[in-house]
């Protein structure tokens, strides 16, 4: 029997989940309105909500001041270029892991996992060190190198579950079929995987996108992205709340925007394999 | 074409020996059955002959060439599988169209064949849907249709029926008896379904962990099994089993004796019984006899008018020539 839900109920739910909704979004919507606020407004005590005198001006003191589009462009290149590499490595990590298993598969993909457990400042002076080493200092290669190693662990979880769920029998089809390896993983394995495949890029691009401790750590000027931009603006000649939060806005924006637009492939790709 | 023979096969798993030194041969144009309880190797065969998993040891020649290092795409053989195994992204022409994509056909040849075999199995109205779209029985056919535009010169069968509804089952078993008439390709098909292996083989091979127990004509089974396991495997419902004196007395260990070879009176008899559980069909009725003292149960067929109710008395009789006889090794006498 289908449990009643009376209109009652369903109207409760409904407030309870835009209430829940709203304070997870709140400090966006807030560093949001903060930046079009005069720097008076953005500090002053009551906080002042939706009626002030909006204005454009902290966005073009923040693009006068610093130059947006080479840390945007940074940004892109670092998400982007790691995720792209991290997935060329994933695949046939993953795929030989959902076809082919060893008896310590599953171990492997424990340990993998457990060096997302080792706090990222236990291994900065060692990597730091490194890259001095290999020149790789504040530039974006060696940012997309240690953002792929540190994502990879996760992208290659998320393609082992997709890849699970892709019955042998199919590709044993395709070989009783004639189909050559490459035959196999062009026709029949890369078509059935591409959700997969797609909600797994777009969450590592999330995940390289916000990345605040490496990119901090590792770069100066040259490579930095976007989560330096904002960094910037928290100087130690004191706080300016309304152009740091015009910077914010300015670096979640593009992130936020691809999120919104494929929100559908979001849910599908963290809830996948969860029901059938 | 389409002669296979499998020369001391043996396949393990890790340290488990699935199937001992195994030699078969199936021969050239015949409806093959390996049929047997499940775990007991008949898939792991199937799919050793396909090539889908390595033989540990001995040889298989398909058409007297050695194939048993050959990849399944070079065995020149279909398969069709218990899940249908459709490319989901599919539509159905692509579907069918596949194997002849892989082989490098020209399009106007693919396209011919793909019409050729969709007219044949009725899939006209369905070649631009795509495999979800389908019901159970015209996926069967697509997986059908798959296999046969490559004009393999066998085809191996994994259990297709085992996800279809009774009704549809007994349709698709004449559709594939049919089919293998009108083609006369060897066909290899296996089933833990015994009336299955009875309407549909020509020769039956039964199975029993990992091992071949019989290999016959459906008839030959049904008259002389070769021992205990295949007279209680193939014949349904199952032959009864006696031991004891009314075995010892007929100079056997076990006597088997099958329900349609007993008859049952009201009134006189060789073993009285009570009646337990009857099944009615309509024409058969199926009387579980209780208390004979020769089985717990004995199963006898009588004719659809016979009234015998729950409790009932009854006198049962067997067909003397038609007693089977089994050594203490359960090996036919």
């Amino acid at each position: 029997m289908a449990r009643s839900v009376t209109n009652r109920r369903k109207t409760i739910n409904t407030m309870l989940a835009w209430a829940v909704g709203l304070l997870i979004f709140f400090p966006i919507l807030w560093t949001i309105l903060t930046s079009f606020k005069t720097e008076g407004e953005a500090i002053a005590d009551p906080p002042v909500f939706l009626f002030f005198n909006w204005t454009l001006e902290n966005y073009s003191i923040v693009q006068e001041r610093s130059d947006y589009m080479r840390y945007l462009t940074n940004s892109i290149f670092i998400a982007g270029g790691s995720t792209l590499l991290g997935i060329i490595i994933a695949v046939p990590a993953a795929w030989s892991m959902a076809f082919v298993p060893s008896k310590r598969t599953k171990d492997i993909l424990m340990w993998m996992l457990s060096t997302k457990m080792l706090p990222a400042v236990g291994v900065l002076y060692p990597i730091y060190l490194l890259f001095i080493q290999l020149g790789l200092l504040d530039s974006r290669m060696g940012l997309v190198v240690v953002l792929m190693l540190i994502n990879l662990p996760i992208i290659i979880w998320m393609l082992y579950t997709y890849f699970k769920e892709i019955p042998g029998e199919i590709l044993e089809a395709a070989r009783m079929d004639g189909a050559t390896l490459r035959e196999e993983i062009i026709y029949i394995l890369t078509p059935m995987a591409i959700p997969g495949i797609a909600s797994t890029i777009l969450l590592n691009v999330i995940l390289a996108w916000n990345e605040a401790f490496w990119t901090l750590n590792l770069t100066a000027a040259k490579a930095a992205p976007l989560t330096a931009f904002i960094a910037s603006y928290s100087s130690p000649e004191g706080l300016f709340y309304a152009k740091l939060s015009a910077a914010s806005t300015m670096a979640i924006a593009p992130i936020l925007i691809l999120g919104w637009f494929s929100q559908k492939q979001l849910v599908r790709g963290l809830t996948f394999g969860a029901v059938k | 074409m389409g002669r296979i023979v499998l020369d001391k096969v043996v396949k393990r798993f890790g340290d488990v020996e699935v199937i001992p030194p195994l030699d078969l041969t199936i021969e050239e144009g015949e409806f093959t059955v390996f049929v047997g309880p499940s775990g007991c190797g008949k898939s792991t065969l199937l799919r050793l002959i396909a090539g889908l998993e390595d033989v540990s040891d001995g040889a298989i020649q398909i058409d007297g060439q050695d194939a048993t290092a050959l990849p399944p795409a070079q065995r020149r053989l279909a398969m069709v599988f218990q899940s249908y195994a459709l490319y989901p992204h599919m539509s159905v022409r692509k579907n069918i169209a596949f194997p002849l994509k892989m082989a490098g056909l020209p399009k106007e040849e693919q396209d011919r064949r793909v019409a050729a075999a969709a007219a044949a199995l009725n899939l006209n109205d369905y070649l631009d849907r795509r495999p979800g779209q389908l019901s159970g029985g015209q996926r069967q056919r697509v997986a059908i249709g798959r296999a046969i535009v490559r004009e393999p010169s066998a085809f191996l069968f994994d259990e297709p029926l085992s996800n279809l509804d009774a009704a549809l089952r007994v349709g698709m078993r004449l559709e594939i008896s049919e089919l293998h008439k009108r083609l006369n390709t060897t066909m290899v098909y296996v089933t833990h379904d015994q009336v299955e292996a009875m309407t549909m083989a020509d020769k039956i091979v039964v199975l029993h962990a990992g091992v071949i127990e019989q290999v016959g004509s459906p008839l030959e089974l049904y008259h002389e099994p070769r021992n205990l396991f295949v007279a209680g495997f193939i014949g349904s419902p199952k032959m009864n089993f006696m031991t004891g004196t009314e075995a010892t007395s007929r100079g056997a260990h076990t006597i088997g004796v099958r329900p349609e070879h007993i008859t049952a009176s009201f009134d006189s008899g060789a073993w009285k019984g009570r009646v337990g559980v009857s099944e009615h069909l309509g024409s058969d009725t199926f009387l579980h006899v209780l208390d004979t003292g020769l089985a717990e149960s004995i199963t006898v067929r009588v004719d659809g008018e016979f009234s015998a109710r729950h409790g009932d008395t009854v006198w049962l009789t067997p067909i003397e020539d038609k007693i089977h006889r089994f050594d203490e090794k359960g090996d036919r006498k």
